[in-house]
C-alpha cells in the first residue's frame, strides 16, 4: 500500500508514491536520488543524515518520508548557488574541516541551523551545538574551526578562526 | 605569490569542493541498472549448532529473487578467507574462516542465510521470515578460561583454543638478578571497535557473457580484495575489477576481507543480478573486526638509580572466533615493548585465545599504541616505585640521537630519532615545573591535579619486503605508481594506495608537480580502481602511504623526467649532461633563454622525431620496496583534573610535539594528529566493546559504544619537529597512527599521577567515571566489591586490588554482582534476546 508524498527539495518540488514505512533519508537518497546525505547509524546519534526541514535540522533517518508531505527540505546539494559554494562549505575546505567526508554534509547542515539560531556562538556553543553530530577523523579540532570562520564570513562578529592564510592554488573559489 | 615547491606548502585539499557539496562516491551512493539488494539473517547466539534453515516463507515473500544458504555457494565459493602470518609465523588451531555459516555458528552475527530482493525493504522482511533451528552451545568469551584445557571450544571440533602461544625470547634473567628493584602489574587494552562513520557496503556485477566480475566496496585495499575474491571464486584475477571510490574511513575495520565480499560477489553470479548489500551500525559493531582486546603481563627490572634493565612480558590476544586475516599483526606490541628506552634484555611471550567474538584485526596503531601504552605505564609504575620522577627515568634511558640507526632487542633497526628535543619542546608548552607548584596547591584543597608523559615512537611505512613478504605469505608490502603524460601535456598519476581520508590526492599531486616541474592543477591522481594503474596496489594502512606511496610517485615521476632529459638531448643536439631542468623546462646549460617545457616534449614524444631505439609517448611505472621501516616518535602530555566524588575526569591541557620526519602538507599531517589524539582519548576515558557472559553484545549502538562527541574532545596544542628519515629519498616517515599511538599512555599517566596521593597505582581503560569513583571508595574504606573491572571475561582481575598479584588473579573465580568490563560478565541470568534479522533492534535487558 503506497501513499502519495509532494514536497519540495532543494527548491524543486516533486511528488512520489511511497511505502508509509519509507525513511527520509532513503526517501531522498533512493527517491530523489540524492545521495549526499548519508547514513551512519540505525539509532539516530550520528548526525550523517541531518538535512533541513523547514529550516530546521532534522535528523532524516528518524523521520519518515510522508512526514514530508508539503515541507521544504535542503540537503547539502542545495547549498551552492551557480557554482559558488556557500560560506559553511567553503569554511570547511579552508580549515580542513573534513578527512573521509562521510559525516561532513552532516555537520554542515547542522551548522547553517546552528549559525542561523546563533550568528556568533562561543566555542563551547559550537560544540554544543553540534553533539548530534558524529566524527571519527577530526577530532572536532578543524571543525569547530570552520564553523567559527563561517560565523565570521556570514556577518557574525567574532574574528575569523585564525589559521595562518591558507596557501592555495587551486583551493579557494573555483 | 606563485608556489615554487609544492612539498611544504599547506596546499588546500583538492578532494574537498566535491566531498562539502554532496558529490561523493560512497559504495551505497551507488547504483546499477536492474539492482537487487541484499540482507543477512546471523546469529543471534554466540556459539549455537544450526539444525536446520526453514526458508519455505521466504522465498515466497514479496520481492525476493533468491534465498541462499552455505549450501547454494559450493561450486561458486571455495576455499576460506586467507589469515596472514604476520608477526606469528607457526600457529596452533587456525578454525577456517568459512564465509557462511554451515552446521554451527560461532560468534553473535555470523551471516547464516542471505536473501536477495528487488527493494531494500523487502530484503529485510524476507530475512524475517526465515527461521533457523539453534541449538545454543557454550560460549568461550573468558580468555583465562578458554586456555584450560578443560574450557568448551570456540568451535566444536577445535582441539583447543589457543591460536598461537610464540616466545620471541625467554631469557630476561641477567637484567633480573641485577635488578634491585622489579615491579609486576596486569595492563588492560579493552576491546575497541573502530567505527569508522561509513558502515561497510558491498555492489557486485557478474556478466556472464564475458565471465566478468566487478565488486564495488568499501575497503582500503582494491587488490588484495580482487586477489582474494577472485582466488575464492576460481576466476583468473584479471577477470575480477574492485572499485573502491570514496571510503568513508577505514582505520584498519576495512584492510582485510569479510564474508559479505565474497558472498556478495558470488550471488551476483548465481542470480545474474547486480546486487548491493549495506550494513546497518547494528550489523557493523557486531560484524565489522574489533581491535585490541588484550591482556599484558608484565614485569620490569631496574636500579634505584633510575636505570632500566628488563622486561617480561606476556601478551594475551583475544583473537575472537576465528583468527582475523592479520589478527596476529597485534603481537609487534611485544616487539616494540621497548619503546625510546634502552635496555639489557627484554623477554616476551604472546598468546592468541580464540573465544566466540568476532575477529579482532588491526585497529588504527595496531599492536604499536598497546606497546607504547605498555611501557610509558610501567615507567611511571617503576618511578613511583623508586620514588623518581617520571620525567627523569624517561631522559635517563632515552636511546641517544648519535646511537641511530639503533638495533633493539628484536633486531628491529630504528632510523633516526632525537627524543630529547621533542619533550624539551612538549615540557615548555605544557609548563611542567610550573603545574606541579599548582598540583601541590591544589592537593592542600583536596582537588587531584595530574600530568601524564607519553614520550612515544613507532615503527610503521610498511614495510621492507625482506621482512613483510614472510609476513603477508609472499607479498612484500612495496608500492607502485604510474606517471603518465597525455600528449597535450596534462598527467595522469595512478597509486596503489587508497586514500580514504589521507588527503594523498593533494600530496602525491604536490610530490609529482615538484618533481615534474608543472602546474599542481594539470596533475590528476587516480587511485582505488583495479582496473586501472598498475599491476598491485599494497593499500593504505600502517602509515605506509607517503612513505612508501610517495616514494613510488616520486620514482615514477623520475623516470619520466629522465626519458623525456633524452628526448632535450636530442632536440637540443646535445649531451644530456649540458642540459638543466628547471621549474619544468630543459634548457643547454648557459643559455636558459633558449627552453623546451616538459609538456612540450610531451607531445614531440609522440611525433616522428625521436632517438633511435626510444619509443613514443612519455610514462613511467615505478615500485618502491623501502629498505626499512621508518620511525616516528614524539611526546605528549596531559593535564587532568579528577573530581574524586564523581570520578569524572577532566582534560585541562593537552599538548604533543611529534616528529614525522619531512613533512610535505602541514595542515593534513596536524589532521591526521587530530584524528588519532581523539581516538586515543576515547580509548582512555570513553570507549570499550562489552559482550555478556553468553556472547550477546551489549554495545550495539552509538548510545551503548559511546564514540565521544565534540563535548567531550578538549583542544589540542601541537608542534612539530623534523628529523629525516635516512632510509627515503624524501626523509619521509608516517603520521597517520602517532595520536592514538601517543594519547592513551598520556590520559592514564596522567589520572594515575592525580590519584597517586590516594594509594592507586594504576588504572585501567576505559577511565570511566563509575570506575574510577569505585576505585577511590575502595582505597579510601578499604572495601572490595564495589566494582571489580576486568577484561575479556578475565572474571576476577586484580587491576583493582592494590599490588594483587596477576598470577593469583589468573587462577581468580567469579563472584556475583560483579559488572564485568570489556566482553565479561553481566549479571547473571540476562539473556539478550535472539535478534529476528537485521532490522530488529537487539532488546537489552540490563
Amino acid at each position: 500500500m503506497k501513499l502519495k508524498v509532494s514536497t519540495t527539495i532543494n527548491g524543486k518540488s516533486r511528488a512520489d508514491e511511497v511505502e508509509p514505512r519509507l525513511l527520509l533519508v532513503h526517501y531522498i537518497r533512493d527517491v530523489a536520488g540524492l545521495t549526499g546525505t548519508h547514513i551512519g547509524c540505525d539509532t539516530s546519534q550520528c548526525g550523517a543524515c541531518t538535512i533541513l526541514v523547514d529550516g530546521k535540522a532534522i535528523k532524516s533517518c528518524t523521520m519518515f518520508a510522508v512526514q514530508a508531505e508539503g515541507k521544504q527540505i535542503e540537503t547539502i546539494e542545495g547549498l551552492a548557488k551557480d557554482g559558488q559554494l556557500h560560506p559553511i562549505q567553503q569554511a570547511f575546505w579552508d580549515e580542513h574541516g573534513l578527512q573521509c567526508g562521510y559525516c561532513t554534509p552532516g555537520f554542515i547542515m547542522a551548522a547553517k541551523y546552528l549559525l542561523a539560531t546563533n550568528p556568533n556562538p562561543t566555542e563551547d556553543e559550537i560544540r554544543k551545538g553540534l553533539e548530534g553530530n558524529l566524527c571519527r577523523c577530526t577530532g572536532y579540532v578543524n571543525i569547530v574551526k570552520a564553523v567559527k570562520t563561517a560565523a565570521a564570513t556570514m556577518g557574525g562578529a567574532a574574528q575569523p578562526a585564525t589559521s595562518s592564510q591558507p596557501v592555495a592554488t587551486s583551493g579557494s573559489g573555483s | 605569490m606563485a608556489i615554487t615547491t609544492m612539498i611544504g606548502a599547506k596546499i588546500h585539499r583538492r578532494e574537498d569542493p566535491r566531498l562539502v557539496s554532496g558529490y561523493g562516491r560512497y559504495t551505497d551512493d551507488l547504483v546499477r541498472p536492474g539492482i537487487a539488494y541484499a540482507a543477512f539473517v546471523r546469529s543471534p547466539y554466540a556459539h549455537a549448532r544450526i539444525r536446520s534453515i526453514d526458508v519455505t516463507d521466504a522465498v515466497k515473500a514479496a520481492g525476493v529473487v533468491a534465498v541462499l544458504t552455505a549450501r547454494d555457494f559450493e561450486g561458486v565459493l571455495s576455499g576460506a578467507a586467507p589469515v596472514a602470518p604476520t608477526f606469528v609465523a607457526e600457529k596452533k588451531t587456525v578454525p577456517d574462516r568459512i564465509f557462511i555459516a554451515k552446521a554451527e555458528a560461532v560468534y553473535q552475527g555470523e551471516p547464516v542465510a542471505m536473501v536477495v530482493a528487488e527493494e531494500r525493504y523487502q530484503a529485510s522482511d524476507a530475512a524475517s521470515l526465515i527461521n533457523v533451528d539453534y541449538e545454543p552451545l557454550p560460549a568461550v568469551m573468558d580468555i583465562e578460561k578458554a586456555l584450560d584445557p578443560s574450557s568448551p571450544k570456540a568451535h566444536t571440533d577445535l582441539a583447543d583454543n589457543i591460536a598461537w602461544d610464540l616466545v620471541y625470547n625467554d631469557d630476561a634473567n641477567a637484567a633480573f638478578e641485577e635488578a634491585e628493584v622489579t615491579v609486576k602489574e596486569r595492563i588492560l587494552q579493552q576491546r575497541l571497535a573502530p567505527t569508522a562513520m561509513e558502515p561497510r557496503a558491498v555492489m557486485a556485477e557478474y556478466s556472464r557473457g564475458d565471465d566478468q566480475l566487478t565488486i564495488w566496496l568499501s575497503t582500503q585495499n582494491p587488490h588484495w580484495l580482487r586477489l582474494f575474491v577472485a582466488g575464492a571464486m576460481g576466476m583468473p584475477e584479471s577477470r575480477v575489477r574492485v572499485t573502491s571510490f570514496d571510503v568513508g574511513g577505514g582505520f584498519g575495520s576495512k584492510i582485510s576481507p569479510y564474508s559479505e565480499d565474497y558472498l556478495v560477489a558470488a550471488a551476483a553470479k548465481i542470480t545474474g543480478r547486480p546486487i548491493k548489500w549495506t550494513e546497518s551500525r547494528t550489523e557493523a559493531l557486531q560484524t565489522d573486526n574489533h581491535g585490541r582486546a588484550q591482556v599484558f603481563d608484565i614485569e620490569l627490572a631496574g636500579k634505584r638509580d633510575g636505570t632500566l634493565l628488563g622486561m617480561k612480558v606476556t601478551q594475551y590476544i583475544d583473537t575472537g572466533a576465528y583468527v582475523g586475516t592479520f589478527g596476529s599483526f597485534q603481537a609487534c606490541a611485544c616487539l616494540l615493548a621497548g619503546g625510546a628506552y634502552k635496555w639489557q634484555q627484554i623477554a616476551a611471550r604472546t598468546v592468541g585465545v580464540l573465544t566466540n567474538r568476532v575477529l579482532t584485526d588491526p585497529y588504527r596503531g595496531a599492536g604499536r599504541p598497546e606497546a607504547t601504552h605498555l611501557v610509558e605505564r610501567m615507567l611511571d609504575i617503576f618511578a613511583s616505585e623508586i620514588g623518581m620522577d617520571p620525567l627523569a627515568v624517561r631522559r635517563k634511558n632515552f636511546i641517544q640521537p648519535g646511537e641511530f640507526p639503533y638495533e633493539q632487542n628484536f633486531g628491529l633497526v630504528m632510523d633516526s630519532g632525537d627524543y630529547e628535543k621533542t619533550l624539551g619542546r612538549a615540557l615548555e608548552m605544557i609548563g611542567y615545573e610550573q603545574f606541579r607548584q599548582e598540583q601541590e596547591a591544589a592537593r592542600q584543597q583536596g582537588r587531584y591535579l595530574g600530568i601524564g608523559l607519553s614520550t612515544w615512537i613507532e615503527m610503521c611505512g610498511l614495510g621492507p619486503s625482506a621482512a613483510t613478504a614472510p609476513a603477508t605469505g609472499g607479498v612484500g608490502l612495496a608500492e607502485a605508481a604510474q606517471v603518465r603524460f597525455l600528449p597535450t601535456g596534462s598527467v595522469i598519476v595512478y597509486s596503489g594506495t587508497h586514500s580514504h581520508g589521507q588527503g594523498n590526492d593533494t600530496t602525491f599531486a604536490q610530490i609529482a608537480a615538484d618533481t615534474l616541474g608543472i602546474p599542481y592543477e594539470q596533475i590528476e591522481i587516480r587511485h582505488g580502481d583495479t582496473a586501472e594503474g598498475t599491476g598491485f596496489g599494497y593499500g593504505t594502512y600502517g602509515s605506509r602511504s607517503l612513505a612508501v606511496g610517495g616514494l613510488a610517485v616520486r620514482m615514477a615521476s623520475l623516470k619520466v623526467v629522465d626519458k623525456a632529459r633524452k628526448l632535450a638531448a636530442h632536440i637540443f643536439e646535445a649531451a644530456e649532461e649540458d642540459l638543466a631542468f628547471e621549474q619544468g623546462d630543459f634548457y643547454v646549460k648557459g643559455s636558459p633563454e633558449n627552453k623546451r617545457g616538459i609538456q612540450e616534449l610531451a607531445f614531440a614524444s609522440f611525433g616522428a622525431d625521436r632517438p633511435d631505439g626510444m619509443e613514443p609517448g612519455l610514462e613511467a611505472v615505478a615500485y618502491f620496496d623501502p629498505p626499512n621501516f621508518v620511525w616516528p616518535f614524539g611526546a605528549h602530555i596531559c593535564q587532568v583534573e579528577v573530581d574524586v566524588e564523581t570520578g569524572a575526569v577532566e582534560i585541562l591541557k593537552y599538548v604533543g610535539v611529534d616528529d614525522c620526519g619531512n613533512v610535505i602538507n602541514p595542515m593534513i599531517v596536524e589532521g591526521q594528529l587530530h584524528g588519532g589524539i581523539a581516538q586515543g582519548i576515547a580509548q582512555a576515558l570513553f570507549e570499550e566493546v562489552i559482550y555478556g557472559e553468553d556472547g550477546t553484545l551489549k554495545t550495539g549502538t552509538f548510545l551503548d559504544y559511546t564514540v565521544p562527541t565534540a563535548n567531550e574532545m578538549p583542544p589540542l596544542s601541537l608542534d612539530s619537529t623534523i628529523t629525516p628519515s635516512p632510509s627515503n629519498e624524501l626523509g619521509v616517515k608516517g603520521i597517520g597512527e602517532a595520536g592514538t599511538i601517543a594519547a592513551s599512555a598520556a590520559v592514564i599517566n596522567a589520572i594515575c599521577d592525580a590519584l597517586a596521593p590516594l594509594g592507586i597505582r594504576h588504572v585501567d581503560m576505559p577511565a570511566s567515571p563509575d570506575r574510577l569513583w569505585a576505585m577511590v571508595q575502595e582505597h579510601r574504606t578499604g572495601l572490595e566489591g564495589y566494582h571489580v573491572v576486568a577484561f575479556a571475561g578475565t572474571p576476577d582481575r586484580a587491576g583493582v586490588h592494590p599490588h594483587g598479584d596477576p598470577d593469583a588473579a589468573l587462577t581468580g573465580s567469579e563472584e556475583e554482582g560483579r559488572i564485568i568490563g570489556t566482553g565479561g560478565r553481566a549479571e547473571p541470568g540476562s539473556e539478550g534476546s535472539p535478534q529476528e534479522g537485521p532490522r530488529h533492534q537487539e532488546d537489552y535487558d540490563e
